[in-house]
């Protein structure tokens, strides 16, 4: 599976990099997202609903970041 | 001399304000009438047409979303009204009048916002504006959501929007993502990793339901949670809670029952605010009156507005 990394770059900048990056995959395809703790993992979740895309869970690794598995949902 | 002798001013265009003395000699401020800071394209090009011509060299953006236009000489009142077009673009107010409401963007593009904000506004500036209160002025604000970036609580009624959010058990995927959204730590872990929501904690944000991925979260109630009493300036107050989830089609007529009460209570008064009103005759007081006509809505106790202390000047 593909691995999005947007630990250590804030919102909204975080968001619109996934975006990009979810552009480059086929529909229905999964990823994990990382994100840090606080705003990030608050912000970019529920962003990507909106944009359409489904929110399949939530882990919080050892080193303390999250990892949202998400699958790509074409318009 | 012989000029001044002969101006001529339709006197009904001053009635509610909205024009401001400056400094200079014959020059005033007109201050625009733009309910919940929403302003179209077309009319902003019409308003620096006219502040071209009449005006100084620039406008000025109120702390109150309206714009002002600055350097404007007497004489030339009616023709700046004239050209406004007085369908499209009115003059505010100023005085001891219920003044344009202040909104946020509300739900229509901010991803926050719950409820309509902007209608909300357009309803109380129709309805009410320019009401006199025999007292002192009265201000509205409408936020979309509680964190209420209008600051709606320093106004003398102020509104923000909430749900009351529900949860359907079975839906719910144990993924966590609510627990992880919820700022004031309302939802906790519980059985089979489903969450729990403490409902005192809870500020009707929404935030869970917005980020839930199988739409276990729904929204069970929505509308305005209202506070009442609050306002700015040299001795600020902040306003207290008077109602819940109140629907938005009844904000005219929940700020017409408080305008009621504080025409009547504040007689005799002197120049006083509703907020000071309040601790004059008891929050109860207020709360009674509203509850009579909102019995669903008002809350069943509240606080009068709570004095914010600002160090300066004892009183
Ligand atoms: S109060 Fe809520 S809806 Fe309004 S601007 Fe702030 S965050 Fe957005
Ligand atoms: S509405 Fe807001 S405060 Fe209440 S449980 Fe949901 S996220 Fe938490
Ligand atoms: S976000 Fe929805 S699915 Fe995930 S734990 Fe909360 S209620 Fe369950």
């Amino acid at each position: 599976m593909q691995t999005i990394d947007l630990r250590g770059i804030s919102c909204p900048t975080n968001f619109v990099k996934a975006k990009l990056a979810l552009e480059d995959l086929d529909d229905g395809t999964a990823a994990n997202i990382l994100l840090d703790d606080g705003e990030p993992v608050k912000n970019v979740p529920r962003s990507l609903k909106a944009d359409g895309h489904k929110l399949l869970g939530l882990k919080q690794s050892d080193e303390g970041h999250y990892i949202l598995e998400i699958q790509k949902v074409e318009e | 001399m012989e000029e001044t002798k002969q101006t001529k001013l339709d006197l009904n265009n001053l009635k509610a304000g909205g024009f401001i003395k400056e400094r200079g000699k014959n020059l005033f401020t007109v201050r625009l009438r733009v309910p919940g800071g929403r302003m179209s394209v077309s009319r902003l090009k019409k308003i620096a047409e006219v502040a071209e011509k009449f005006g100084g060299e620039f406008v000025h953006l109120s702390v109150r979303q309206s714009i002002e236009l600055i350097n404007i000489n007497f004489k030339d009142f009616d023709a700046v009204v004239e050209e406004l077009g007085e369908k499209q673009q009115k003059v505010a107010s100023c005085g001891a009048r219920v003044r344009v409401p202040v909104a946020c963007g509300g739900c229509e593009y901010n991803p926050n916002g719950l409820v309509d904000t902007q209608k909300s506004a357009l309803e109380v500036d129709e309805k009410l504006f320019g009401t006199p209160t025999g007292h002192h002025k009265f201000k509205v604000a409408f936020a979309g959501c509680p964190f209420d970036c209008p600051k709606s609580s320093t106004n003398d009624v102020g509104f923000s929007g909430a749900i009351e959010p529900t949860l359907d058990k079975a839906t719910c995927i144990s993924c966590g993502l609510c627990v992880k959204s919820c700022v004031p730590k309302a939802l906790v872990i519980g059985e089979n990793n489903k969450p729990v929501l403490i409902a005192e904690k809870c500020i009707w944000c929404g935030d869970c339901v917005k980020v839930c991925p199988t739409e276990a979260w729904s929204v069970k109630k929505k509308g305005y949670t209202v506070r009442i009493g609050g306002k700015w300036g040299r001795n600020p107050l902040v306003g207290t809670l008077f109602a819940t989830f109140l629907p938005e089609d009844k904000a005219v007529d929940f700020i017409a029952a408080v305008l009621e009460w504080y025409k009547l209570k504040a007689e005799g008064l002197g120049r006083i605010r509703l907020g000071d009103t309040i601790i004059k005759e008891g929050a109860d007081e207020l709360l009674n009156h509203l509850r009579s006509q909102f019995p669903q809505y008002v809350v069943t106790e509240t606080i009068a507005p709570q004095i914010i202390q600002t160090q300066v000047g004892t009183h």
